[in-house]
């Protein structure tokens, strides 16, 4: 416990701009992770344990994608789509089977593509940890904010974020298809019936989950080591911030995403020791104050 | 309700011959290493003891309540490291911090489980992960007490118990065997008592449960408990075989192959986890003499038994010799004139799970 170098980072404005931006690139990333895991609860009623790994799989096709091209923006697309195609075909081979059956055996599906995607990272990358470094393109100096250094990268993750969460909420809300998604998560047999294709919409919601943990691992590769299992801790912390924000609802998981990223950039500095438990402690609150999460709509 | 309750009398007719199943598995158990010396088969087996409470338990939850736990080896670790750390204190002998390391496992499940508990289905699985990947963390932070990536080292000492000397490891595999039969026992118990018949309503049907005045949430944190002590006694067989205690106990891995271990060995007999981890056992065993991708084969095997038998092994042998016990049936009670009455279909046999 330190808490007086927490008073003394948040009275001085440089470190709290510091922290502030750390806390907003690890807020972002799980944001967009969450959002992803979220969207395919809401309209397939499966939590994807795999995401995680999904998310891996993103960083390393932006690593393996920036290291054939020299393009970051290359990196980028081939982690989202990449891990998005991959999203689909797991979907309609393997996930899809286990519908309807018993939770088990949904887990098991899970933990057994885990088990595949991390020892295959392995094998393909090695068990060691890589880093991609960050693109030329950024390599500019730090922005300078209230006498606090931000570098120019964490502001582009940052917008990059709030595109994409902004362009999935108008998607969901505002276009016909968000209207089919919408209408499949309640109803799948109706939807059916009207004579749309449901099986294809399922593997697309899934295949759009994938693409936003794809594109937060593209977005994590340059500023994260690189390892095989690297997916395990943001699965971990993005189901606190669903139970936090609330299962289904976008906002809940921007606004709780957004509080465990500052929480750990400060909490870094108070009580770098208690940081998870910080988490946790969060958690465990609110489902005992508010069991549906800050801004779900039914109870859990 | 009331009735039913009263019906069953503590001491039940199927006690006397669980207790002489338990007898007799006991003295195989205790014959095996003396049939077969080797230390490799005692060591074997004495690692089937304590991953097979850790599966047996979890079935408690997972089979008999309907609770599918993805965190249950969160128990089993903390019961490992609460024993070896109460061991290196030196202040205390093994009975002594055994119970305590249990009690203290209990209480901490009591805290989670309270939280847990209170979520359904899908929810509970990723709310219970969630918090063994904290316990996890919390024992790979805490550098200071738990030794963090490296595991508790320094050793466990064995005391003697009662002139028992447990660095004879024919006493310290003696004493395992006997602790991990009586726990079957108690886990047995629990199941086939009014509490067991209780939990699996909940489970077939929460909402009747929850009409007919049973506090749906009390008992599932009761069993939770249970489960989570029955868990840590394997942990402790563990911790006091290898001699100390590693984060990998608490790992999320250490959980899922409890669940697949349930899944191998069927939810329809009340051993089947025990048979699940004899098969899981063995098939580690070869995968690590022959490859170093271990995940890569288990993720593989976990998927075609999932998505091609689409059930247990030992479910199939069970469904198998039911279908072949009824063809018996129906050849030795030949009704003339009629139509062979075709073999039980299996789906019939697929619904149903722990009887």
């Amino acid at each position: 416990m330190n808490l007086e170098a927490l008073v003394d980072c948040l009275s001085s404005a440089s470190c709290a701009v510091t922290q502030v931006s750390t806390g907003l690139i690890v807020g972002m990333l799980l944001f967009l992770v969450t959002s992803g895991l979220s969207l395919i609860f809401g309209v397939l009623g499966i939590i994807n344990f795999t995401h995680g790994a999904f998310y891996m799989l993103g960083a390393y096709f932006a690593f393996t994608a920036y290291a054939l091209s020299g393009s970051f923006l290359a990196a980028m697309a081939a982690g989202a789509v990449g891990v998005g195609l991959f999203g689909m075909a797991f979907e309609r081979l393997i996930m899809s089977r286990v519908y309807g059956r018993d939770i088990l055996m949904q887990l098991l599906v899970c933990y057994a593509m885990i088990l595949i995607l991390d020892d295959g990272v392995k094998l393909l990358y090695g068990g060691e940890y890589r880093m991609m470094g960050m693109p030329d393109a950024f390599a500019l100096p730090p922005v300078e904010i209230a006498g606090g250094f931000v570098p120019g990268y964490y502001l582009f993750m940052v917008g990059i974020a709030l595109a994409a969460g902004l362009a999935l909420w108008l998607g969901i809300n505002g276009t016909r298809l968000g209207k089919i998604v919408r209408a499949l998560a309640i109803n799948p047999q109706m939807v059916g019936a009207l004579g749309i294709n449901t099986t294809l919409l399922y593997a697309g919601v899934f295949g759009l989950g994938s693409l936003l943990a794809g594109l937060a691992g593209a977005l994590a590769a340059p500023i994260r080591t690189l390892t095989p299992g690297m997916g395990l801790s943001i699965l971990i912390e993005s189901f606190i911030v669903t139970v936090i924000g609330g299962m289904g609802s976008i906002a809940g998981a921007f606004l709780a995403a957004l509080l465990i990223g500052f929480t750990r950039a400060f909490g870094a500095i108070g009580f770098p020791l208690f940081v998870d438990g910080m988490m946790f402690a969060l958690m465990a609150l609110v489902l005992i104050v508010k069991p549906s999460g800050l801004l779900g709509r039914e109870a859990a | 309700m009331r009735v039913s309750l009263m019906r069953v009398s503590p001491l039940r007719a199927g006690l006397a011959r669980d207790v002489a199943v338990a007898v007799a598995g006991l003295a195989l158990l205790l014959a095996l290493p003396m049939l077969f010396p080797q230390p490799a088969l005692r060591d074997f087996l004495i690692y089937f003891f304590a991953y097979g409470l850790l599966a047996m338990s979890l079935n408690l939850l997972v089979g008999l309540t309907g609770l599918v736990s993805f965190g249950h080896a969160a128990y089993f670790a903390t019961g490992a490291y609460a024993f070896g750390l109460l061991m290196q204190s030196g202040l205390v002998s093994i009975p002594v911090a055994a119970l305590a390391a249990v009690g203290g496992t209990a209480l901490v499940a009591l805290v989670i489980g309270a939280i847990c508990v209170r979520l359904k289905e899908i929810y509970f699985s990723f709310i219970t992960l969630a918090f063994q990947m904290f316990i996890h963390s919390v024992i790979v932070t805490w550098v200071s007490l738990t030794g963090g990536d490296q595991g508790l080292r320094g050793g466990i000492p064995r005391p003697p118990i009662l002139g028992l000397d447990l660095n004879d490891a024919r006493v310290l595999y003696g004493t395992c065997a006997v602790v991990f039969v009586l726990c079957i026992l108690a886990m047995r118990q629990v199941a086939q008592s009014p509490f067991g018949y209780t939990l699996r309503m909940i489970r077939d049907n929460p909402a009747r449960a929850n009409f007919l005045g049973v506090d749906v949430t009390a008992m599932k944190l009761g069993i939770f408990v249970f489960a989570a002590a029955m868990a840590s006694v394997g942990g402790l067989i563990l911790a006091l075989f290898v001699s100390g205690a590693y984060p990998e106990f608490a790992f999320w891995t250490t959980s899922g192959e409890a669940i697949f271990m349930i899944m191998l060995g069927g939810m329809k007999v009340f051993l089947g986890p025990l048979a699940g981890t004899l098969l899981l056992q063995t098939l580690n065993h070869y995968v690590t003499i022959y490859t170093e991708h271990h995940g890569l084969v288990l993720g593989t095997v976990i998927l075609v038994i999932v998505l091609g038998l689409r059930r247990g092994l030992a479910d199939v042998l069970y469904d198998w010799l039911q279908a072949r016990r009824a063809r018996r049936a129906a050849a030795s009670d030949p009704v003339p004139g009629s139509f062979e009455p075709a073999p039980l279909a299996d789906g019939a046999l697929i619904k149903g799970r722990t009887v």
